[in-house]
């Protein structure tokens, strides 16, 4: 429900003509011409890769374009930093935020905006008052270390909000915030856009985008596919102006129930030793043959913890070994190489620096976990078979690379991860643990990704996927779950949850009362 | 800035081979400078440098023996490298390897069967392997940084083998100097030729080569040593042994700087003094980087490394060349080639505007 928009006959808070630039081998923003009117929500579509961040870098004076100019409220501006951008009215808030954990909301606060704004202490007030007005719940005096992700975003819009602001420009908000969370944002930002101030939102979420936006720009490599109403226009008739051909990529696949038990995880505790780190409490858990597992959650809830607790990173005693079992054999004692060759693949968050080394080519890359398979003898390396593997995974998932001997770091986020999931797949796995399958990576890609994984499925593997992608999860998922402090809500199917359900478990209201089949934990 | 590197996507094939040549060029070029400064002729001091010295069979022979050590060592030093294990202990390892050799031939002097020097050989390696295990095992138990336990190290093997050299092995007919007594003759390592002192310590460094060859390119071991080295998170994820890793390389590490040592003693040298090593161990350092960590590349680098060694000392006698100036022409050598290497990874940018760049550096300012 957008607010009415904004009469576009006024003058544009912001208008950028023709924008072009250019990185080493890419050419970013290409001819991009963009208008914001003022009390205006625009959002800023794409893939990733699109040129989304580059033209927001521009704006706030980050990145200098090559060509093109930047007209702000009728006058030509060479914004030369984001000090600059500031002065003018301009408040940019980051996908990663850059906040100190050992010091108060306040502190942050005044330490941002310099010492000419007061010291923290003065600041209070004021922070209190705009907190209320815009519905944003948050105690100054609190240490960031102690506030959720969304409270700390909170800190970062409410800096923006602190000064005089005419444009606010949010990357991809909603990313690191609930449901029910990301309602209470969208409620701060149409007040905001109520009283006049411009918001630049970006996002790739086609169903935020239509609930909150007056207008939108959608970016396709580096250019404008065209501008449109939001409110107006279908999932799929955005999402084709974003990627080309849709047609593909909403497709619902099949839930199946699956066969045994495969992996389970019994009264899994597990206490952190980072003061900052999430512990875990008595997970239960099972992942059938044959289907897939899908859990939610904020990033911070203890997917870190769990993931490395099932690949084998973090062993426990043998004594606790029985608390992960491979079809009924306890494991959680064993090493990672261990676990594999009973059935284990994994696919791990970070793509460069830990499911792949960056510096190394694809072939090592294979090598790098499929080294159990027959690729070692007499403890030499078979080039030959290390060879054909890789290149049997670039043929059979289409990574787009000039040969085997690139190096990983060279290639796109898309194209490495699905080198990486196609070297767990082709090592037929009895168990695939996949943490944010499609994080950054293109919307081809992602369908292809998320193809190989219901075959995988199909084909009698176990699957556990961790995502915090919530249309993702219900794609593929047969069951779902979510992780909130370190617990899990009991597992339900997929077709008996409804996203609000989900919402609740994020925020950690296991019990809710519309739940037909769920075991208390 | 005028000048800024900007980083390559790939690393760049072209440079992999021209920056050496570069390297060369460069330093000749200031090398000539510098002598014709100092007001010597550029074309005879360079000939009495690079050529001389290998104009003839003995002086490759020279070359030959004052390189052993050096890629011996250096060969070591590149497994751990590999690793990213900052041994910096070579020396003290080379120390230690001569000493633990010397120890037992001189209490087997007397001995005729060839097993004496298989004995002295094994011992040398050993003790220098065993004493870089230290390092190892502070390591690995108590997470102490690997440079500075290698270094202080260093300082207690020399010290320990100074004592040992005044005190417990000192030749008791040696008229009090700080030696020990010449070894037997089963104990020498045999020459390679009539003329000249090259021994058969070379085929040991072949040996070591080959070895370290196989290790770091072809096997699965080497593998792990790779990956351990360059991405810690990612051997954890797929379950390679660290600690055990990080002993092995330590471990190779030492052993070829032990049986280095020991070879010196055994060899060319015949005895132990306090001198067993001109700072070989630290040398090796630079040639192993020089040689980019690679065996093939060790062997060129601990050759020019050696060159520059005795270059340096006939300059010094046949040209009253200060001992400073030969080593600033090697730092400088040593300079150029390592800044060259930069080429391989980054791309130079001549960068005109240089206010628009100052703009830049405002804004990274502004971000914080």
């Amino acid at each position: 429900m957008p607010n009415p928009a904004p009469d576009p006959l006024q003058t544009p808070r912001l208008q950028l003509r023709r924008i072009r630039k250019r990185y080493p081998g890419c050419l970013a923003n290409d001819d991009i011409d963009l208008s914001i009117a003022p009390g205006e929500i625009h959002a800023l579509l794409g893939e990733n890769g699109a040129g989304k961040s580059t033209l927001m870098k521009i704006i706030y004076g980050v990145v200098h374009a090559d060509a093109g100019e930047l007209i702000w409220q009728g006058q030509r501006v060479d914004m030369r930093n984001p000090a600059q951008a500031r002065s003018l009215g301009i408040g940019m808030v980051f996908q990663h935020f850059s906040l100190f954990e050992t010091l108060s909301v306040a502190q942050n606060i005044a330490l941002a905006m310099g010492a000419a704004a007061g010291t923290a202490k003065q600041l209070e007030p004021k922070i209190r008052e705009v907190s209320q007005r815009y519905g944003m719940a948050l105690e100054p005096e609190r240490l960031v270390h102690s506030l959720s992700i969304g409270e700390r975003q909170r800190v970062e819009i409410i800096r923006c909000l602190m000064q005089d602001i005419r444009l606010l420009i949010l990357d991809e908000p909603t990313s690191v915030l609930t449901p029910q969370e990301a309602d209470d944002l969208f409620v701060t930002l149409r007040r905001l856009a109520a009283e006049g101030c411009s918001i630049l939102f970006i996002s790739h979420k086609l169903g935020e985008v239509r609930a909150l936006c007056h207008s939108a720009t959608v970016l396709r490599d580096g250019r404008v596919a065209g501008h449109c109403v939001p409110g107006e226009c279908s999932d799929r008739q955005l999402a084709r102006l974003m990627v080309g051909d849709a047609a593909e990529l909403m497709t619902d696949y099949p839930k199946v129930t699956g066969g045994a038990d495969f992996l389970q995880v019994k009264g899994l505790s597990w206490h952190n030793p980072d003061p900052f780190g999430c512990s875990l409490e008595h997970i239960d858990l099972e992942v059938r043959s044959g289907e897939i597992v899908g859990i939610a959650g904020v990033a911070g809830n203890g997917q870190d913890e769990l993931l490395a607790l099932l690949s084998g990173e973090q062993r426990l005693s043998r004594d606790d070994g029985a608390t992960i079992c491979f079809a009924s054999e306890a494991v959680a004692h064993l090493r990672p190489d261990a676990r594999r060759q009973r059935g284990l693949a994994f696919v791990p968050a970070e793509r460069l620096g830990h499911g792949a080394v960056p510096e190394l080519s694809l072939l090592d890359n294979a090598l790098l976990t499929a080294f159990q398979q027959g690729l070692v003898s007499n403890g030499l390396v078979q080039r030959g078979k290390v060879q054909a593997l890789a290149a049997e995974i670039i043929r059979r998932f289409a990574v787009k690379t000039p040969d085997s001997h690139a190096l990983a770091r060279s290639l796109s986020g898309g194209n490495l991860q699905k080198f990486i999931l196609g070297r767990e797949i082709l090592q037929q796995p009895k168990l695939l643990v996949a943490a944010h399958p499609t994080w950054g990576v293109d919307v081809g890609a992602a369908a292809t990704i998320h193809r190989a994984l219901i075959a995988l499925r199909d084909a009698g593997a176990a699957i556990l996927v961790i995502s915090e992608d919530l249309d993702e999860l219900f794609q593929i998922s047969d069951r779902l779950a979510a992780l909130c402090g370190g617990r899990l809500s009991p597992l339900r199917a997929t077709l008996d949850t409804r996203l609000i359900d989900v919402g609740g478990w994020m925020a950690g209201r296991f019990d809710a009362p519309q739940s037909p089949a769920s075991a208390t934990l | 800035m005028l000048l800024s590197l900007e980083p390559r996507g790939q690393q760049s094939r072209l440079m992999l081979w021209c920056s050496p040549l570069l390297a060369a060029v460069l330093t000749l070029g200031c090398g000539s400078l510098l002598f014709i400064a100092l007001g010597h002729d550029p074309l005879l001091t360079l000939h009495t440098l690079l050529i001389a010295p290998v104009s003839d069979w003995y002086g490759v022979s020279e070359l030959l023996v004052k390189a052993l050590p050096i890629l011996l060592c250096a060969l070591g030093l590149a497994v751990a490298y590999q690793a990213r294990i900052w041994n910096i202990g070579a020396e003290g390892q080379l120390l230690l390897g001569a000493l633990a050799g010397s120890a037992l031939a001189v209490n087997i002097i007397e001995m005729q069967s060839s097993w004496a020097l298989v004995l002295i050989l094994c011992s040398g390696t050993l003790a220098g392997a065993a004493w870089a295990g230290l390092t190892a095992w502070l390591r690995t138990r108590f997470n102490a940084n690997e440079i500075l336990t290698s270094i202080m190290l260093n300082y207690i093997a020399l010290n320990l083998l100074l004592y040992c050299v005044h005190g417990p092995l000192k030749d008791p007919e040696g008229f009090n100097f700080p030696q020990s007594a010449m070894f037997g003759d089963a104990s020498r390592l045999p020459l390679l030729t009539e003329d000249g002192r090259v021994h058969a310590g070379l085929y040991f460094a072949l040996l070591a080569l080959v070895a370290v060859w196989v290790l770091l390119q072809k096997s699965f071991v080497g593998f792990q040593i790779k990956v351990l080295g360059l991405d810690r998170r990612a051997a954890g994820f797929v379950g390679f042994r660290q600690k055990r890793l990080i002993w092995l390389a330590l471990l190779i590490s030492g052993g070829l700087a032990g049986l280095a040592g020991v070879c010196e003693v055994s060899g060319p040298i015949g005895q132990l003094v306090p001198q067993v090593s001109p700072g070989y161990g630290y040398a090796a350092i630079t040639v192993a980087f020089l040689g980019r960590l690679n065996p093939v590349g060790i062997v060129f680098s601990s050759l020019l490394m050696a060159l520059l060694y005795i270059g340096g000392e006939s300059a010094q006698m046949s040209m009253n060349l200060p001992q400073a100036i030969t080593q600033l022409f090697q730092g400088m050598m040593l300079f150029f080639l390592l800044a060259s290497d930069v080429l391989i990874l980054y791309r130079p940018r001549l960068n005109l505007r240089w206010t628009r760049r100052a703009a830049t550096t405002a804004v990274h300012a502004g971000a914080l």
